[in-house]
């Protein structure tokens, strides 16, 4: 067997693994025979031997904030590794568009004008698509390089909806409103819901299968617009898709989970070091690294301290170190 | 039958860069487009592969327009081989030789067998195949470009435009290289090359094409070309052309640099 498809097979078999234990640890314990009991019992008939209590706290609180971790732990480096293929950069994060800018503004919006959890995420969804969405018209229009004008018109939008971002912080009633705007903005798989799940789920989904099916053509992209074209692919085609896709489910994954930074940026370095540049192998090793990374920052933000730490600030605490202790071997070899 | 651009006039905004390029070449001939910096032959290029739109005129290849193809019809067609360079991101000679299969593949698939076949294949035919596993970026700059010429060959494409495939690469590679063009313009691939050194076009190509002011200034054989006045038009420096074994190789003497040598041993 490859060496690649054994790393996969590897980092799958951790993913799992961190996805069963994820389940037994919190606040309320559930130990590993009762855990299984509560899980098996849904397929097969089996005498309780377990709390409801227990059941309650797995089934509804949870499983969905596993879940939640999982998808946006996939998602954000598959939109990031996305990025910066179509970019041909290794320092683009998913929100290189102004998607995140964009969804902190819709969530604050919608948290100023006191929408519930799902109002929030779907202000956020939609503000983040829009923003793309503008970014990628007015840098159709800019004179010189596409992709050039894409980045710089990115720029802009994003620092326009940073600092009306700002302002909404400016004008929101400082007791009640600011601090949910900034645990928003920090980030945070906390009160995960099942309606949460089931919101990003289809999104997800919808934008990764595109991204899969086309990660070959991705490699010919990295090698330049020109390049590409001579070897026939439709770059500007591809390139629309691949932005599209990747815009959606970092927008899905932003408005559920607030800002989790980094994760998109530092996880597709981890996977090319692993595994290398090929994407048809990148793409899902930055997928299970990215889920079982998220499994892994969670569990510390659930279990670290006696309240939740916003595991925006945990993923960078966590990974910053480790990646600045990557990048000094890397340069030893 | 063969290549032809007919009437192809090329812009740069509002710039005039190519006026009226009129030429053909027959299979497996090996040209080199001659004429100085910025002169347009990277702008020729670009109308042939489809990557500059602000032109007009024709372009055939075997008698078919090939404006008429889709970018992936046209890879069949042709193939370009760049400049050897750095990439990004560091891919595998294998990977990278593998890329231009392509136009071979299903839509939403990789590669398969048979593109790892075809992959192996041009690696073997320009000797490389052992360093199909050695990184892209770790290899050196002669490899390199031959690994562009295995890509190019996997691509299964059989008009070649090359841009400079010898600069950057120290004598010997030159030399290399150079062998490896003509036995592939001798197995019947169509070459279109741009090329800096009147001698070395002399050495190697069946035809030149003189590009200068953005017009064709003369299309002919290396023997016809090659002469001082049309090195001192285009180039505005004075040489002398001495010919060696038996007219098999021109040398092109630049006259006021051997002046100065005269000069100085004078004194």
């Amino acid at each position: 067997m490859k060496k690649e498809n054994k790393i996969l097979i590897v980092l799958s078999v951790i993913l799992v693994g961190v996805f069963i234990i994820s389940f037994g640890l919190g606040k309320y314990p559930i130990n590993v025979k009762e855990l299984f009991g509560i899980l098996a019992s849904k397929i097969i008939p089996l005498e309780q031997f377990w709390t409801d209590s227990q059941q309650i706290a797995l089934f509804n609180v949870r499983m969905p904030r596993i879940l939640l971790g999982v998808l946006v732990g996939a998602a954000l480096p598959t939109a990031g590794v996305c990025y910066q293929g179509i970019f041909r950069n290794p320092m683009v994060s998913p929100d290189l568009l102004g998607a995140s800018s964009g969804a902190a503004f819709g969530a604050v919006l919608a948290i100023l004008r006191g929408a519930g959890f799902l109002g929030i995420s779907m202000s956020a969804f939609f503000f983040a698509l829009f923003t793309v969405w503008l970014v990628c018209v007015v840098g159709k229009h800019a004179k010189g390089s596409s992709v050039l004008g894409l980045v710089l018109s990115g720029i802009m939008v994003s620092s326009l909806f940073t600092s009306a971002t700002s302002f909404l912080k400016l004008v929101a009633d400082p007791d009640q409103e600011l601090p949910a705007i900034t645990y928003w903005l920090m980030g945070s798989l906390a009160g995960a819901k099942k309606s949460d799940v089931v919101f990003v789920i289809t999104p997800i989904l919808v934008g990764m299968i595109p991204l899969f099916l086309l990660r070959w053509k991705m490699n010919l992209l990295t090698l330049g617009d020109d390049e590409a074209k001579t070897m026939g692919v439709d770059v500007t085609k591809i390139r629309g898709i691949v932005i599209a896709c990747a815009t959606l489910i970092t927008a899905a994954s932003i408005s559920v989970s607030g800002m989790i930074g980094w994760v998109g940026l530092v996880i597709p370095h981890f996977a090319r070091m692993l595994i290398g540049c090929d994407y048809r192998k990148l793409l899902p090793a930055s997928v299970i690294m990215g889920a079982a990374f998220m499994l892994i920052v969670d569990n510390i933000a659930r279990l670290a301290a006696t309240s939740e730490i916003p595991i925006g600030i945990l993923t960078s605490f966590v990974g910053a170190p480790f990646f600045l202790y990557l990048i000094i071997r890397e340069g030893e070899q | 039958m063969g290549f032809e651009v007919s009437d192809l006039n090329a812009f740069y905004g509002k710039h005039q860069v190519l006026s009226q390029i009129s030429f053909s070449m027959e299979k497996g001939k090996l040209m080199c487009v001659l004429g100085p910096n910025g002169v347009g032959k990277s702008t020729l290029f670009q109308c042939i592969l489809g990557l500059n739109r602000q032109h007009d005129g024709k372009i055939y290849i075997d008698g078919i327009d090939i404006e008429k193809l889709n970018v992936r019809q046209r890879a069949e067609k042709i193939a370009y081989i760049p400049q050897s360079h750095q990439p990004v991101f560091s891919y595998k000679v294998k990977d990278i030789v593998l890329m231009s299969t392509e136009s071979t593949m299903d839509h939403l698939k990789g590669p398969g067998k048979k593109q790892n076949e075809m992959a192996q294949r041009a690696m073997e035919r320009v000797g490389i195949s052992h360093l199909a596993m050695r990184s892209y970026t770790q290899i050196s700059g002669g490899e390199r470009q031959l690994v562009m010429i295995a890509r190019a060959l996997a691509q299964q494409a059989k008009v070649l435009i090359m841009d400079e495939p010898t600069s950057n690469l120290d004598y010997g590679n030159q030399i290399r290289i150079m062998s490896q063009i003509k036995q592939l313009s001798k197995e019947g691939y169509t070459i279109l090359q741009s090329c800096h050194q009147p001698e070395q076009a002399f050495l190697y190509a069946d035809e030149i094409l003189v590009l200068w002011q953005g017009k064709v200034l003369i299309h002919g054989t290396p023997k016809e070309v090659l002469t001082q006045e049309i090195i001192q038009k285009i180039y505005g420096v004075d040489v002398e052309i001495k010919s060696l074994n038996n007219d098999r190789i021109r040398v092109c003497v630049p006259t006021n640099l051997c002046e100065m040598w005269s000069k100085e041993e004078k004194k």
